[in-house]
């Protein structure tokens, strides 16, 4: 396996997501001997893990089993051992379009942090760009540098540690696009100039407060950068639920030939309801959204150097 | 060749040459480039009104009349000094406030100083566009959601993607750069053959066509139950290898001849055009059209190239059936105007164990079957519906708000990921489990799947 490329069978040295339904999942470093707890029991990865295709269903000890699965950085992005605030894939996606990142871009980030949207950046820009991430946390980036060896993707970025606000990204004029998550990125807008290309490229930043936003963006136009736009992505998730509703008794029941058509006529539009009547219920799909969901994450500010 | 755009039309000769990002000025006809940056209008009168309670709207501020504005733009006059003129010609503007100065300018800046960007065409700027221009096209599948299914797909170069859409081959493109030519795509299409107007927008090279292939989505149920092969085999083996000796020497010919018919389109495509802040382009239809009519005049012209075309395109379309048989896909993306449920049910077949897969759909009602549907057939794990609001901000100093909410008009996306599909026993990895109710026949087909 490796994180910018698919394979058939779990090898040892892997990293790999272990299922156990319900959206709960962990990583696991695959390695001859090992073995792993879960809720369903052990796995033993020289016999249970090792030589198996992903996408199998492992049976544990207890009898229970899960699925593992071929790590892809955005279920690395749910599983990661945080180390700081992490950019969640909803935002990584559409900061990947809008820098028009694809096979073959030199992409310079900063700072690093837990490594979820570098890991993202990665597997986009594989297997002939570049990205060159800079972490002013020491610890921080030998960690994230670590990581990028277990994943097999070591070669395809370079980690630096220094202040990108002070220092910059170490790199100029070979990025087609930078990308800044950091307390004041206004202080880096410079350094971002410089590390992209003469002919131009793209910008984001991110940041959680209007006032840092307010701060980039004259700063972005200070610089020259054109084509600012600050925008704002939330992501709504819904559980799949059959709902059944009551029919209210309104006392009509002697002359239930006139409520009947009502009461099947109506939800039909809804796919597939059915209206019990002896209950007095109407049953219909629905996507209802979760109870609480995710207000706000961040700003996400755009710009382009030309 | 004359292009018109948003009410103004030119010719793009002066465009060749510069570097993309350039903004033109448009004059009588032609293409003119001006400087980059256009020296920001002085505000000279830094005289400004503190708020508008004397401000009254009498109709009559703006003492230059309709006629002399018309008789402005007819002398040619520059823009910049017809914004100019208004200015001073409105009684009202020394009392606007700062704020609603700016505004004032910038609004008519927007009416007279017309001016063109020419831009690279990319994933971002056509789904944008397209979206604004074109959603019927495109099933309204806004922007941000595009972006979600590449992420939540996990398309990178390498991959061997099962892509079927109905919009206009955006998706289509946007897979294709994000795959960079690396790996494989199959193109389900409905229909006579695969639409792929956008996709010829992003300029694509050459080699990006190799590894594109495309099955017509009704001769899929016939791959499933294996009856396709002997219903499609290729005549005769002698005639085959005549053709294909022929067929060498006549592709050179044929890739030369294309790609000449290329070349326009991708400097045309790579035009976007930005009034101020709308990115918008021209008309890509136009251009399909044209591109279409020279294919049909090259068969007219020559009808054993059709032949060699057709058994070309037969070649692929078994090369393709080839690929999908394999059963091992690297995920699948559907965005069409088709119910789901039955696309998803069967597409899913080609797809390998533990990878993801996303569905688009405008309405979130066919969705909620879908997903039904999918847990009772179980090797489907992790289903997610969702959708993305997306909200523009003017950040301004002092002046910072939210510009609009676009809500709703997105689409809903559907996604999960495969995993071996269980013999026998229905899989549930949670309570909610179902069991089947899946005809006997279906269930039998599954089983006999090599996993």
């Amino acid at each position: 396996m490796s994180f910018v490329e698919y394979g058939d069978t779990i090898k040892d040295g892997d990293t790999a997501i272990v299922f156990l339904g319900h959206e709960s999942m962990f990583p696991v470093k695959v390695q001859h001997g090992t073995v792993t707890q879960t809720k369903y029991g052990v796995i033993r990865h020289s016999t249970d893990l090792i030589g198996k295709k992903y996408g199998s269903k492992v049976t544990c000890s207890k009898g229970g089993w899960v699925f593992i699965l071929h790590p892809t950085p955005e279920l690395w992005t749910v599983n990661l051992p945080h180390r700081t605030q992490i950019l969640y894939s909803t935002d990584i996606s559409i900061i990947t379009m809008m820098l028009e990142l694809k096979p073959g871009s030199i992409v310079c980030e900063s700072g690093t942090g837990s490594g979820s949207l570098s890991h993202a950046l990665i597997r986009t820009v594989a297997p002939t760009g570049h990205l060159y991430t800079v972490e002013f946390h020491q610890q921080r980036a030998e960690k994230a540098q670590e990581e990028f060896r277990e994943h097999g993707v070591e070669h395809l970025v370079t980690v630096t540690n220094q202040d990108v606000c002070k220092n910059g990204f170490g790199v100029s004029n070979i990025a087609d696009a930078v990308f800044l998550d950091i307390p004041s990125p206004w202080e880096a807008i410079g350094h971002a100039k410089s590390a992209l290309k003469a002919e131009g490229g793209r910008i984001c930043s991110f940041s959680p407060c209007i006032e840092q936003v307010q701060r980039t963006c004259l700063a972005m136009e200070e610089y020259g950068f054109t084509e600012i736009n600050t925008l704002e992505i939330l992501l709504r998730v819904y559980n799949v639920r059959t709902i059944s509703l009551q029919i209210p008794d309104l006392g009509k029941a002697a002359e239930d030939n006139s409520s009947t058509g009502f009461d099947s006529s109506n939800p039909s539009h809804q796919g597939s309801p059915c209206a019990n009547l002896q209950q007095g219920t109407v049953q219909f799909k629905s996507g209802v959204p979760l109870r609480e969901v995710v207000g706000h994450t961040g700003y996400l500010t755009f710009a382009t150097k030309s | 060749r004359k292009i018109i755009f948003e009410k103004q039309w030119f010719y793009l000769d002066n465009a060749i040459g510069h570097i993309y990002g350039t903004t033109f000025e448009v004059t009588s006809g032609g293409n003119l480039q001006p400087k980059q940056e256009v020296e920001e209008t002085t505000t000279e009168t830094k005289e400004a009104g503190t708020d508008n309670r004397n401000i009254v709207d009498d109709g009559k501020s703006q003492k230059l009349t309709h006629d002399d504005i018309k008789a402005l733009k007819d002398k040619g006059i520059k823009g910049q000094e017809i914004v100019q003129q208004l200015i001073e010609n409105s009684t009202t503007f020394r009392d606007k406030t700062e704020f609603a100065q700016d505004k004032y300018i910038k609004k008519k800046k927007k009416k007279y100083e017309a001016v063109i960007t020419i831009v690279k065409p990319s994933t971002r700027i056509l789904s944008t566009m397209y979206y604004a221009r074109e959603p019927g096209k495109i099933n309204h599948l806004r922007y941000d959601t595009l972006a979600q299914m590449l992420t939540l797909g996990n398309i990178h170069a390498g991959n061997k993607m099962i892509v079927m859409e109905t919009c206009a081959g955006l998706v289509l493109g946007a897979v294709m750069e994000r795959m960079g030519g690396y790996g494989s795509i199959i193109q389900m299409y409905p229909g006579g053959g695969p639409v792929r107007a956008a996709t010829s927008c992003f300029g694509f090279p050459k080699p990006f066509f190799d590894n594109l292939h495309e099955f017509p989505l009704s001769k899929v149920q016939s791959l499933l139950s294996g009856t396709f092969t002997t219903e499609t085999l290729p005549a005769d083996p002698e005639e085959n290898a005549l053709l294909e000796e022929e067929s060498n020497g006549l592709a050179e010919e044929k890739q030369a001849s294309l790609q000449e018919t290329e070349e326009e389109p991708t400097t045309e495509a790579a035009l976007e055009i930005n009034p101020t802040e709308e990115q918008e382009a021209m008309d890509i239809n136009a251009e399909d059209v044209e591109f279409k009519e020279n294919k049909e005049k090259e068969n007219k012209e020559n009808v054993r190239e059709k032949q060699i075309k057709q058994w070309e395109r037969r070649k692929k379309l078994l090369e393709a059936a080839a690929l999908l048989r394999e059963k091992n896909a690297d995920g699948l993306i559907v965005a069409s105007k088709f119910h789901p449920t039955p696309l998803l049910l069967s597409l899913l077949e080609f797809v390998a164990p533990s990878r993801p897969f996303v569905v688009y759909c405008q309405y979130k009602e066919p969705l909620l079957d879908c997903y039904t549907k999918l847990r009772e057939r179980g090797g489907v794990i992790n289903l997610k519906l969702s959708e993305t609001w997306l909200r523009n901000y003017q950040v301004l100093p002092d002046r910072s708000h939210p510009k609009l909410t676009m809500s709703g008009g997105g689409g809903y996306l559907l996604s999960g990921i495969t995993v071996v599909l269980d013999k026998g026993k229905s899989d549930s990895s949670n309570s909610e489990a179902l069991k089947m109710e899946e005809p006997s026949s279906k269930r039998c087909k599954l089983q006999d799947l090599p996993c």
